[in-house]
């Protein structure tokens, strides 16, 4: 088992000594989401989560983009920047690279993310920046009224798609680690133990923690992730992924197949020597990527938990270090030695 | 043989050559040593937008124009007196600008039969009668570098290669200009490869030991230095200022600057020097695109840095939404357009003057910023400070309109003292300002219209903002529809109401009938053109506009004291129609997109046209 070194992603952000509750993160504001929705119970699980991290509350801020997910900062007592469709993983980078004291987070949906503003998602994840990217996924857009979304099954009918769509959709996992994501996650909305035993982890990772949440539209897209949450089938359908134990479900486990990849077999097939035991902290993706595409077909089984979860330097400390470096070697700036600093002549 | 000396007051010299054959740095380096004699001077690089084009065509010639005086000039002059043409290509491609009874410096070597085929001339012009009109110096450039570095141990190839250095002997011989700062040039330059600068300064004393004793050249030129005002100098370029700018920008509102970037033509230069001055605290990001540039300089904003974006046309219409998310969130952003010609693509290494409407309107919504434009390169820097005092006192995103050729050009530039600089800080806001204790994000300074600034990490002032509509004061989401009115109307008079300093007029007999007016790149041809119809006797009033947007407070009664109003732009009339439909006066728009600066002499003419005309 590979061993993370250091698991400091809240260390440069200052703590409070007042003792925190849900209601100290609850901001003012009506929460206007249609009943039922998944989005509820997501805010719900942050806003009991972060009195846990006992970190200044000034120092939190949530940005998101454009998407029903995205009004999400409206409704927490923290900074909030609701931004512009796409762009939240931009505009927080720039915040995150500049404001090493700040746990910034972004709320983003699949549109928003993986349509939009795909560009900015991927090179945030490459980059490192030091962000907790809560990425809502109902599969569909809600706020525009039901058009299909980038993780939409093939074939699905929606009013923008009225003989069924023809695009194959993302998978948001094999998406991040493809995009050299040092943290991937896996939860869902109405696991909330689950879900806040994995934002522990996303918040204690520094650099970017891509944590995917199905979320259930119950408007135009209701039971899409239905068998999860069925007790008849969840306990055999999903994968708990805990980095050092065996991968299994209720009857099913992973092993390593003939070809170098893995695949899913009947638990009571295999003796527990065969059974894959997953290493989050494995400096190669390539498992954790054959991991990622283990729901494929949809929801036979489903991989929930952290697929990744690997050291590297986070952006705001590389950045920081190269202005403490230029300091270092020549000192700090001086404007006038600057302006004087090319050939220059004096008349008079 | 005692070579005679001639005076001259100015002289304008063009470099032009192969995009390989390294004519920037040859103009550059002659630059230098006129600015260390002390000219004035203005420079206008041209190079095509392809890094290699084919050797020896026309698409790949590249050139530096440079002008010199013993006065103080405006312009890098409308029509060389002299052409250093390093190949056919580079001949053909500018005789055009060329005067009657200009010198023409030719390089021999390269006007082999196969290069004059490659530009289409069927006989060789050195050698025929199509040059008569003007004074032709045959000088085979590349040979006699070859021959001067013999001693080396060089290939040919890199023998030739120094033979921009030999022609800038030669023209430093003929203008007497100083050699020490060229030659610890070199030597600084290739420090890695001494064999390298000792060949190249070989080769640059061949220029000018050639020109000393070649017949082919009787007389040396001499240009006093000028007299201009006391004070420090150094030559500077129009992005090299901006750059400056900048940082002199975070200095002075005790800011970290913020500098998010995508590469693009003519722009770039402006992200690579920032990114050299890191121990002034400036973070420089480049981006995965130009949206990412943006918003990555409003985040760091919102965070309290003094956040930048750098860019050129295309880029501005990427960054549309997000500077309409500046202007409703109400945070400072500085948004640089190094205007280029356009639509599209159109020619990035040239210059125009096409964005003003697009700074000026483009994005959704009612969404006013306010609009600086600097007027030579070296108000670059003074533009941009000015720029950053806009965007953090009235917290607002603010458009810096430079162009290609101020990004460019270059001109000696007194330096500021740093302790006459404005103090341009204004404190975050720390405490509640509600009546019961609480934080309003939307509740203003009633002088300013500005809105507090309250950055993250700040104890009591959580708060959220977006790109929906606020109501006033709380912020929070509304959709009331006379709350929108009054915050629509609140932005526009919060940008209108930027205090900006009026329009100053240069009316020497104060009895003009016309007024020239300009903005931005267009200063220098605009003054030098009123310069000579003054010198003539003529009568113009002459004033510019660094304020696009808000335009200042006399602008309309500056108009309408004149009975007609001339305003050259390098565009399809721009400012004209904004100043038409505000005040009502019959601006004559005088016109010209050839991604060209305009020409003192061409402007001259569309005055006097214009003063002469009922």
């Amino acid at each position: 088992m590979t061993e993370l070194v250091n698991g400091k992603g809240l260390s440069l952000i200052p703590k409070t000594d007042v003792k925190q509750g849900l209601k100290d993160f609850k901001s003012d504001q009506e929460v206007r989401w249609c009943p039922g929705c998944g989005d509820y119970a997501i805010l719900a699980a942050v806003q009991s989560f972060l009195p846990e991290l006992g970190l200044k509350r000034e120092n939190i801020v949530f940005v998101s983009g454009i998407g029903c997910s995205s009004r999400f900062p409206y409704y927490l007592n923290t900074y909030g920047f609701h931004s512009i469709h796409g762009r939240a993983p931009a505009i927080a980078t720039g915040l995150a690279a500049s404001r090493p004291d700040l746990s910034v987070w972004v709320i983003t949906g699949d549109g928003d993310a993986l349509s939009i503003g795909g560009n900015h998602l991927i090179h945030a994840l490459r980059r490192n920046v030091n962000l907790n990217v809560l990425l809502f996924n109902n599969r569909i857009y809600g706020l525009t009224k039901g058009q299909y979304s980038p993780t939409s099954e093939v074939g699905k009918i929606t009013k923008s798609t009225p003989m069924g769509s023809l695009d194959k959709p993302f998978n948001p996992i094999s998406l991040a680690i493809g995009a050299e994501a040092s943290f991937v996650a896996r939860t869902i909305d109405s696991d909330r133990k689950h879900l806040q035993s994995v934002l522990r982890e996303a918040t204690a990772h520094r650099g970017t923690s891509l944590v995917e949440i199905y979320q259930n539209c119950n408007i135009f897209n209701d039971n899409a992730f239905e068998q999860l949450k069925d007790p008849a089938v969840r306990d055999d359908i999903t994968l708990r992924l805990e980095h050092g134990q065996p991968i299994v479900s209720a009857s099913k486990a992973v092993v390593r197949a003939a070809n170098g990849g893995v695949e899913v077999v009947a638990r009571d097939s295999v003796s527990e020597e065969q059974i894959l035991v997953h290493d989050a902290h494995s400096p190669d993706p390539s498992v954790a990527f054959a991991l990622s595409r283990l729901d494929e077909p949809a929801f036979e089984h489903v991989p929930i938990g952290i697929f990744r979860q690997v050291d590297r330097p986070a952006y705001d400390v590389l950045m920081a270090e190269q202005l403490d470096e230029a300091v270092a070697q020549k000192g700090p700036g001086d404007l006038s030695e600057l302006l004087l600093g090319g050939d220059t002549w004096r008349i008079g | 043989m005692t070579k005679q000396v001639q005076q001259l007051d100015r002289v304008i010299i063009r470099f032009a050559g192969d995009s390989g054959d390294g004519m920037q740095l040859t103009g550059d380096r002659f630059t230098a040593g006129t600015a260390e004699f002390g000219n004035d001077l203005s420079t206008l690089p041209n190079f095509p937008a392809e890094i290699r084009a084919p050797a020896g065509t026309l698409p790949g010639v590249s050139s530096f124009q440079l002008h010199f005086a013993d006065h103080d000039i405006l312009t890098p002059g409308d029509a060389p007196n002299v052409l250093v043409a390093m190949n056919p290509a580079a001949l053909k491609a500018n005789l055009g600008d060329l005067p009657r009874g200009a010198d023409i410096i030719a390089n021999t070597d390269e006007f082999t039969k196969r290069n004059l085929q490659k530009v289409g001339y069927a006989a060789n012009p050195l050698e025929d009668d199509s040059l008569g009109e003007w004074r032709v110096h045959a000088v085979p450039l590349t040979s006699l570098t070859v021959k001067a570095l013999e001693g080396f141990e060089l290939s040919k190839k890199d023998a030739e290669r120094s033979k921009n250095m030999f022609a800038l002997g030669l023209l430093s011989w003929l203008y007497h200009r100083p050699t020490e700062a060229t030659i610890s040039f070199l030597e600084q330059k290739f420090a890695k490869k001494p064999d390298i600068a000792k060949a190249n300064i070989a080769a640059f004393q061949a220029g000018w030991n050639y020109g000393e004793t070649t017949e082919s050249f009787s007389v040396s030129y001499e240009v006093k230095p000028a007299q201009l005002a006391p004070g420090v100098y150094r030559n500077i370029s129009g992005n090299q200022a901006l750059a400056y700018g900048l940082i002199a920008a975070a200095v002075q509102s005790k800011l970290p600057l913020f500098l998010g970037s995508y590469p693009i033509t003519p722009a770039s230069d402006i992200l690579h020097e920032l990114s050299k001055h890191k121990r002034f605290g400036i973070r420089t990001f480049q981006a995965e695109d130009e949206i990412a540039g943006v918003g990555a300089a409003l985040g760091a904003a919102f965070g309290g840095a003094l956040g930048v974006t750098t860019t050129s046309g295309p880029g501005v219409a990427l960054k549309a939404e997000t500077v309409g998310l500046a202007v409703t969130t109400e945070l400072p952003l500085i948004v640089v357009d190094v205007q280029r010609a356009g639509p599209s693509t159109g020619m990035p290494t040239k210059t125009e003057q096409t964005d003003l409407l697009m700074a000026m309107f483009g994005r959704n919504g009612e969404s006013p910023v306010p609009i600086v434009a600097p007027m030579s390169p070296s108000d670059c820097f003074d533009a941009a400070v000015e720029a950053a005092r806009i965007a953090v006192k009235y917290r607002t995103p603010v458009m810096l309109l430079s162009d290609g050729y101020l990004a460019n050009g270059s001109e000696p530039w007194r330096l500021p003292e740093v302790s006459d600089l404005p103090d341009i800080s204004q404190p975050f806001t720390t405490e509640p300002n509600g009546a019961e204790g609480e934080f309003l994000p939307f509740k203003r300074d009633t002088e300013t219209l500005a809105r507090p600034w309250a950055i993250p990490g700040t104890a009591g002032l959580e708060h959220r903002i977006g790109g929906i509509e606020k109501a006033d004061g709380t912020g929070n989401i509304s959709y009331d529809p006379d709350n929108h009115d009054l915050m629509v109307r609140t932005r526009a008079a919060k940008i209108a109401g930027i205090d900006v300093p009026d329009l100053e007029v240069d009316d020497a007999d104060g009895d003009a009938k016309v007024l020239v007016l300009g903005w931005g790149s267009t200063y220098g041809p605009i003054a030098a053109a009123v310069r000579r119809i003054r010198r003539n006797g003529g009568k113009v009033a002459q004033a510019h506009l660094r304020h696009l947007n808000p335009l200042p407070a006399n602008t309309g009664e500056v108009l309408k004291r004149y009975d007609k109003v001339l305003l050259p732009e390098i565009n399809l009339g721009q400012l004209a129609l904004l100043l038409r439909a505000r005040f009502l006066v019959d601006i004559i728009s005088y016109n010209r997109v050839r991604g060209l600066p305009f020409k003192a002499e061409e402007l001259a003419g569309v005055i006097q046209d214009v003063i002469e005309s009922d």
